[in-house]
């Protein structure tokens, strides 16, 4: 007995909301950080379920194949972005002790 | 059998995302998305993804999120304080998730597909091989590109992390 695929895209939907309900409400810049990678891992899941179910119907391997290469390529991209928006915050925070995103409002209009 | 593992780990995924948003120390959060990425990798297997389960707890759970300790332990960040103004915006921003959510499960109920039942995985579905074939065929040159890109992150967070008195130490004072 399997599980609906409606079912993964079900989850990966409701992990998706709580982490843009998260990167709107934190004010801590590494939370914000947290809820968006929580996005990133939901949109994964959802394009792995897709592409299980599209190389069902089409009888091919192939497409299950190429969306687990782009979840890949996906992780990889998540990777650069965590080094790099981690070295901002610490430079911010040398140079503002804050991290708190109400505070850092420099380029407010 | 497979039914009670997903409801488990589906269960599993979303307490600890919730966790993840709510808690005010940025370490429990981490230690949570910790749980939650760890569960998405048993639904990466039951998938029939075993290589992204593995690549999911190597790299994001072992690599990335213990990035985020050492950056957070660095900071010595103070817990969030409650924000004093700050009600309006909460129930606007739990209204726009909670219209992405309706919208997307909407868009989602309208494909014909998506009420299937999956069909039990075989040897050849959740077979690594061929996916590496296609990895380093197909798709060889993003795969150089994104080698690329990490050293260019590499770099550029070194040089953005660097103390800015460390190149000229005689030029400050």
């Amino acid at each position: 007995m399997t599980v609906p695929v409606s079912w993964y895209l079900l989850l990966a939907v409701m992990l998706f909301a709580i982490g843009a309900a998260g990167a709107l409400t934190r004010r801590n810049g590494i939370a914000i950080f947290l809820s968006i990678e929580l996005m990133l891992n939901a949109a994964n899941l959802s394009l792995v379920a897709y592409g299980r179910v599209v190389a069902e119907r089409t009888m091919d391997l192939a497409s299950a194949h190429t969306a687990q290469i782009i979840v890949f390529f996906v992780l990889a991209v998540a990777a650069a972005e965590a080094a790099v928006g981690l070295a901002l915050f610490i430079a911010v925070y040398r140079k503002r002790r804050t991290i708190d995103v109400d505070r850092l409002n420099l380029l407010r209009w | 059998m497979e039914i009670g593992v997903f409801l488990l780990f589906a269960l599993l995924a979303v307490t600890s995302a919730l966790v993840v948003v709510v808690h005010r120390n940025p370490v429990y959060s981490v230690m949570s998305l910790v749980v939650t990425l760890v569960s998405t990798a048993v639904l990466f297997v039951m998938l029939g993804a075993p290589f992204l389960a593995a690549l999911q707890v190597l790299v994001y759970t072992g690599a990335i999120l213990v990035l985020f300790l050492f950056v957070i332990m660095l900071l010595n960040i103070e817990r969030e304080t409650q924000r004093t103004n700050g009600g309006w915006f909460k129930k606007l921003a739990a209204l726009i998730s909670a219209a992405i959510f309706v919208a997307i499960v909407g868009s989602i109920s309208l494909q014909a597909y998506t009420g299937r039942f999956l069909e039990a995985l075989t040897p050849e579905s959740v077979a690594i091989e061929p996916l590496a074939r296609e990895l380093f065929s197909t798709y060889l040159l993003p795969f150089e590109i994104i080698g690329l890109l990490l050293l260019a992150a590499v770099v550029g967070a070194t040089v953005l992390a660097r103390k800015q008195d460390a190149v000229s130490p005689e030029k400050e004072r």
